[in-house]
């Protein structure tokens, strides 16, 4: 099953396409990166994929084949949007009843034995709580929805080192437990390095690399040899080309990873965050072999169960 | 909009909704200020008028019973009813006319204006329950208390304000009282709310969409006062002066005019020339060494083929009147609500 499934998808926010030829297909299973500079796309794909904006173009289906935005879907995927909005007026309780009134499933034992860990009181109002506790508290009621994708926007992004650990590593511990999918988007890698095994790089409004992180790591590496040495460059799928004096430093894709090094030159495997930089510095190159696309999006009405 | 539109395709199980009552205690949890607020105002002026309502009528009860009617005692009685209560009676019922849209715009316009503003609609549209469903139940719980409560309100008006009415001073269908009493006052508090929530929805800003609604509800009861209304039913015309009353009821003159021996309309500028160059009547004695020579002028232009023409809307109209007004204001309210939803629907973020 794949949990996010686009095929051309596009969203154009008046003359700007935000997002374009945007074609993904995210497995379930993973905690999927996604990363690019800011005003790459990653929040209007995030919006298109929760059901928050509708596709200028193209279609966006989730949760094996449930169009986004749909009862189905909406049940299924938690979010927590950017700047993690609560009710800055409703105490934490409030909330959390709140959410409970909204939604099928809300794991009430679950969410206050969170909250009580967090040292979060309950009758504190939301607005009140530091930074870190209001994006633990917006991630517990996600997850004590219990849902099978949980998408994160920049959750990150306002929080301090400390905070920052505290709310990966609540993260982790339900993948770890529960197998929920997570898609979270930052504009910073070395956020998700540790934590991702799939990684979506965006960049202008278009999606640039969008595999795991292993299969990336094993069909990439950096080879480097005499700059004069033009001739490799035809045999080989370089993403990028840096040279420094007399060396020229290549990352290439390779098929297998054991085709050959050509003489004169040595390899070295290549790190996740070098090879972000490689892709987002070639804003041309792309490497989207993806998993097997299934072909139920093209006729979601006849999608058996 | 085809994503949001298409129901869940082939997911095999269809998902219950959830259930109202749990939406309708969000809706309560998240108005709870705001229509607490409402309710109160709306609960300061009940004391108000339950007060000096009691006093009102105690007057009138007592001008009513005193005799006889011209002794110094009674006169006393009838000038605190005639001049000072009624003063601030009818004071206070033109600043009361303001309390719809207070009360209305003030509730609806934040309701999706502050969602929109700060960003939690985020949190909102992507819940299990929808966007729809959480929509309609934040707007109809407050429509339906607010709207209950002014229907009750412009009762305790109607109250308040029976003396007025029963000595003939003042009557209901006259412009301000009828938009205080019968159906109309809580028609437009729903009007107020309904495009107040309209103007949240399209201005997003809380503040902004507060004045654009109360803007837009002014114009809107400016235009039925002065144009609408009239013309809910056609008038009916009576020949000779004024129209007719029915006990303290008086019907709402629309217009007057005179016409001519030829049938034709008048100017009262030439009326007023035909009566001074009338002949003179008998020389009449008005004071100790004055005198005046006086004609009526209305039989006058009768008799010469002069005629006055009334145009009116008899009192018993009153309640049709009330119920064309709620009705058109209701069904709008509706629309509005409806078209509020629909720009929910297709809001992107």
């Amino acid at each position: 099953m794949n949990v996010i499934e686009t095929s051309d998808l596009g969203k154009r926010y008046h003359q700007t396409w935000a997002l374009r030829e945007c074609a993904l297909a995210v497995p379930a299973g993973h905690v999927a990166a996604l990363v690019g500079p800011n005003g790459a796309g990653k929040t209007t794909l995030l919006n298109l994929t929760v059901g928050l904006a509708t596709p200028t173009a193209g279609v966006v289906t989730v949760l094996g084949g449930s169009p986004a935005g749909s009862p189905a879907a909406l049940d299924g995927i938690a979010f927590v949007a950017q700047d993690t909005p609560l009710y800055k007026n409703l105490p934490v309780a409030d909330m959390m009843h709140l959410t409970r009134n909204l939604n099928r499933h809300f794991d009430r034992a679950y969410a206050l034995a969170r909250l009580g860990e967090l040292g979060i009181p309950l009758r504190r109002k939301a607005g009140k709580l530091s930074g870190g506790q209001q994006a633990q508290l917006a991630l517990t009621l996600a997850l004590a929805r219990r849902p099978q994708l949980l998408v994160l926007d920049e959750p990150l992004a306002n929080l301090d080192p400390l905070a920052r650990h505290d709310f990966m590593a609540t993260v982790m511990a339900t993948v770890a437990d529960e197998g929920v999918s997570v898609v979270l988007s930052s504009h910073v890698l070395a956020e998700l390095e540790r934590v991702a095994d799939y990684l979506i790089l965006m960049s202008g409004g278009r999606v640039q690399v969008a595999d795991e992180v292993d299969h990336l790591l094993s069909t990439h590496r950096v080879l480097t040899g005499p700059a004069t040495d033009a001739r490799t460059h035809e045999e080989l799928t370089v993403v990028h080309e840096r040279r420094a004096e007399a060396q020229a430093h290549l990352l290439v894709r390779t098929a297998d990873p054991a085709d050959p090094v050509p003489p004169g030159w040595e390899a070295h495997p290549v790190g996740l965050e070098e090879l972000v930089l490689a892709y987002l510095r070639e804003p041309g190159a792309a490497a989207l072999p993806g998993p097997a696309r299934s072909t139920r999006n093209s006729q979601p009405s006849e999608v058996a169960k | 909009m085809t994503m949001l539109s298409t129901p869940a395709q082939g997911q095999g199980r269809s998902l219950r909704p959830i259930p109202w009552s749990k939406l309708a205690w969000v809706s309560w949890r998240q108005y709870r200020v705001g229509l607490t607020g409402a309710l109160g105002f709306l609960g300061l002026l009940a004391v108000y008028l339950l007060v000096m309502g009691l006093r009102f009528h105690s007057a009138y009860a007592s001008v009513t019973s005193c005799h006889p009617a011209s002794s110094p005692a009674c006169s006393d009685v009838a000038d605190l009813f005639s001049n000072q209560y009624f003063i601030t009676a009818e004071v206070s019922a033109a600043l009361l006319n303001a309390v719809p849209v207070l009360v209305g715009v003030f509730a609806g316009a934040p309701i999706l204006a502050r969602e929109l503003d700060s960003g939690t609609f985020r949190f909102a549209w992507t819940q299990g329950a929808g966007r729809i469903r959480w929509t309609v139940a934040r707007l109809a719980l407050p429509a339906l208390t607010l709207t209950l409560a002014a229907a009750a309100f412009s009762q305790l008006f109607d109250w308040y304000y029976w003396p007025f009415f029963a000595s003939g001073m003042d009557s209901r269908f006259a412009g301000q009282f009828f938009n205080l009493t019968g159906v109309a006052f809580a028609a437009w508090t729903l009007a107020a709310f309904a495009i107040g929530a309209l103007a949240g929805a399209l201005v997003r800003r809380p503040v902004a969409a507060t004045a654009a609604a109360m803007a837009a509800w002014a114009a809107l009861m400016l235009v039925t006062y002065s144009f609408l209304r009239r013309h809910y039913l056609a008038p009916l015309l009576n020949k000779g002066a004024g129209a007719p009353s029915r006990g303290s009821n008086p019907s709402w003159v629309l217009s007057q005019w005179w016409t001519g021996p030829n049938g034709k309309p008048v100017p009262f500028g030439t009326l007023m020339g035909l009566i001074r160059s009338a002949p003179k009547g008998p020389r009449k004695q008005i004071g100790p060494n004055s005198f005046q020579t006086v004609i009526d002028p209305f039989r006058w232009l009768a008799q010469h083929g002069y005629t006055e023409w009334t145009s009116y809307q008899p009192a018993s109209r009153y309640w049709p009147f009330q119920f064309i007004e709620g009705g058109w204001l209701l069904v709008l309210s509706l629309l509005l609500i409806a078209a509020t939803i629909w720009l929910v629907r297709r809001r992107a973020a």
